[in-house]
């Protein structure tokens, strides 16, 4: 591969476009049961902290203060404290916690458990669990629609999007979408959801008024076989300009414009692209590249990839803290 | 001799007994008339004579096939749920000297339109020629005879397993990547070990090896008794890189490693195997695949239940794409130019349109490691690079 040409080529045209930030980034370490902290500045490894095993999704508390890990292989969700990186209590998670969505209330975390079925809801504040509910075959992306009224969970033998209302708290109605739907993620004002087939190898669009798929994204990269490309993670820059998704195996993240949904540019990043996650000016992306070992770092506004961090074995998950 | 057979199991008893099968997971259903909501599927395997074989660590387990058509069933009905549509079962298995042909006529005569056949050799081939089978799906999951896809092909038989030439095909290409491209290849004596060698002197020239020398393991030998004075002096010959033995009932192959006169690793069914499947599998979501099955047989998931759940999950994705239950709808969906099916092998997988095989990556394993999977990297093909593994269109001998 020539990506440390390409890097440096786009580094330097991008200028180095590499101002001092002071987001932190966290990347979960699937193989290694550890987390890697990058410093959003310098863009190295500060620290790495072990956790519990098979570290897979992350996400922030509402507050910032506190990091919640899927740690699938110990079934439990642990919760860091980010100021001291102690882990100081694990929440009850059900079967082999994978992916999971805080509500904006930040209480209710929405948690897929992958080898049983359901779907198990934990009141953050009084670690317990508030209710499970029965989805389809290998339940793994979860969103949270920003007003809170849905949650929504794909699951990937069953190939479905099920919508749980959070208030009946069942759900009451499904989506067909593409073979493995792997990731949900709504955009800013919660009109539509994104979800991507990793096997089918499109990005379905949904409507939530309907709940029924409006747009179906394909990718096509000049070289790459069709049964590579394979999306995964998705993120929506909050000003509605593009849809970010990760296609795996194709070693590319593309860049779609979330308004005629055309596809406009696909970027080279790591071996098997995996979850994204933006800074929180917006401004920078990160993707974890499991095989490759590494995370790419992305500047939004020239769409280059600036620069490749080398983190622990089978980097996961991502979130970027302000 | 040792006999064992595939007993049906308690459960088995009352499905033919009640002709009805409720799935056994999560979404178990009483059992009930089927209505036009409902798929049915039938599975038919035979009890076998297990010949004798100096290697008999292993006892086959006696619902090998069978388990991954109740998964799938149960796979099936949790997303036919959401859809308001049922999937039943009915698993026959032919007793040892019973006829598999009047048992598939039972089926048809009894309504059913989709069969999986776990049956060995050339029988797939010839069911499918029945009259009464004309108008039946039938998925070959038992069989890797090459020559049910080329000479003995039949337009209303697909097959979810791999035949010999995919899987020696993988095994080959592996081998090119690490130049090991000199094979001693050693035959056992079974009409179908002349098979497996045949493919795999089919592989050595497509993919640029060479067999230098082919040796017959006859049946005279101990080898467990006396494996140490036989192998060092049986494996002595031309200057070559790697063993291929061609042993699928087990019988020698195993006696084969680490005997070797000189210091080589042995490939095909024994040592470094292509399969369809392998418990020691686990990445694109397989890990899931492999707990679930491992949670409702109590055991690993064998590459005959893959190939049986496989068929099975390609009924129930047509179901689900189509929003049928119609047999017919759902056959011609499965033949059709979009149908694929998700099977945790890292891509999307499909029948060839030329001889109704399943293309699909194939695994290469030993006993406790998954070693690769092919096709590897570099090897091209316009279409997709599954279809450099087997009998590609320009090559079948697929006339139907």
């Amino acid at each position: 591969m020539t990506t440390a040409r390409t890097l440096l080529l786009a580094a330097l045209l991008a200028g180095c476009a590499v101002p001092a930030l002071a987001e932190t980034v966290y990347v979960s370490n699937e193989k290694d049961n550890t987390l890697s902290i990058i410093d959003g500045a310098t863009l190295t490894v500060t620290e790495t902290v072990k956790v519990g095993r098979r570290p897979r999704g992350i996400t922030l508390s509402a507050d910032g203060k506190h990091l919640y890990i899927c740690a699938s292989d110990d079934d439990t969700v642990q919760v860091m404290d980010l100021a001291t990186k102690k882990i100081l209590h694990n929440l009850p998670s059900g079967e082999d916690p994978e992916l999971f969505a805080l509500h904006p209330d930040g209480k209710h975390l929405f948690i897929a458990n992958e080898e049983s079925n359901v779907v198990t809801i934990v009141d953050v504040p009084s670690r317990k669990v508030a209710y499970q509910v029965d989805v389809g075959v290998e339940p793994e992306g979860m969103a949270v629609s920003p007003d809170g009224k849905w949650a929504v969970n794909t699951s990937e033998t069953t190939n479905m999007v099920h919508w749980i209302d959070t208030e009946k708290r069942a759900v009451v109605d499904n989506t067909l979408v593409d073979a493995r739907p792997r990731y949900a993620q709504f955009n800013k004002d919660g009109s539509r959801l994104w979800v991507s087939a990793e096997i089918g190898g499109t990005l379905s669009v949904i409507d939530t008024a309907d709940r029924k798929v409006a747009q179906t994204i394909r990718f096509k990269i000049k070289g790459v076989p069709q049964d590579r490309i394979q999306p995964v993670g998705i993120k929506l820059t909050d000003d509605g300009r593009y849809a970010f998704v990760a296609l795996g195996p194709a070693n590319h993240v593309a860049v779609v414009d979330a308004q005629t949904f055309a596809v406009k540019d696909y970027l080279l990043v790591g071996r098997r692209v995996w979850q994204l996650d933006l800074s929180p000016d917006q401004k920078r992306l990160y993707a974890t590249n499991g095989v490759s070992g590494d995370v790419s770092v992305i500047d939004v506004d020239s769409l280059k990839v600036v620069k490749s961090v080398k983190v622990g074995r089978y980097p996961w998950g991502v979130a970027v803290k302000g | 001799m040792r006999f064992s057979f595939w007993l049906p199991s308690l459960m088995q008893i009352a499905l033919l007994a009640g002709g009805l099968c409720a799935s056994p997971a999560a979404f178990s259903q009483e059992a009930a008339p089927a209505d036009n909501s409902t798929v049915r599927i039938a599975y038919l395997t035979q009890e076998v004579e297990h010949p004798p074989a100096l290697s008999n660590l292993d006892e086959p387990p006696a619902d090998e096939g069978v388990a991954g058509a109740r998964l799938a069933v149960a796979d099936n009905n949790s997303t036919g749920r959401f859809l308001k549509q049922r999937f039943e079962l009915e698993a026959v298995t032919v007793p040892i000297d019973g006829d598999p042909a009047q048992a598939l006529r039972d089926l048809a005569a009894a309504g059913h339109r989709i069969v999986v056949l776990d049956l060995p050799g050339e029988t797939p081939g010839a069911l499918a020629r029945l009259p009464e089978a004309a108008n039946l799906l039938l998925f070959n999951a038992g069989s890797t005879d090459d020559s049910l896809r080329n000479a003995l092909c039949a337009p209303n038989l697909l097959h979810t397993v791999p035949d010999r030439a995919m899987l020696a095909d993988a095994l080959a290409q592996y081998l090119a990547v690490k130049r090991w491209t000199k094979w001693l290849l050693i035959v056992g004596t079974r009409p179908e070990d002349r098979l497996y060698a045949a493919a795999v002197k089919r592989a050595a020239k497509r993919f640029g090896a060479e067999v230098v020398e082919e040796k017959s393991w006859s049946e005279d030998h101990d080898a467990r008794r006396t494996a140490q004075a036989e192998m060092p002096v049986f494996t002595q010959g031309k200057r070559h890189d790697v063993v291929i033995v061609a042993d699928e009932i087990g019988d020698f192959g195993d006696y084969v490693l680490y005997r070797t006169w000189d210091p080589r690793p042995v490939a095909g069914t024994q040592g470094l195997v292509p399969t369809n499947w392998h418990r020691a599998h686990e990445a694109w979501g397989a890990a899931q695949l492999q707990s679930r099955f491992k949670a409702a047989a109590q055991r690993t998931m064998l590459p005959r239940d893959h190939a049986v759940w496989a068929a099975i999950r390609a009924v129930g994705e047509a179901a689900t794409r189509t929003r049928s239950t119609d047999p017919e709808a759902l056959a011609a969906y499965i033949r059709g130019p979009d149908f694929t099916l998700a099977a945790f092998k890292g891509v999307p997988l499909s029948f060839r349109s030329w001889d109704g095989q399943l293309r699909q990556p194939v695994l290469l394993a030993a006993d406790r490691s998954l070693v690769s999977v092919s096709p590897q990297d570099g090897f091209l093909h316009p279409r997709t690079e599954l279809d450099t593994l087997g009998h590609d269109q320009p090559e079948t001998g697929c006339r139907r």
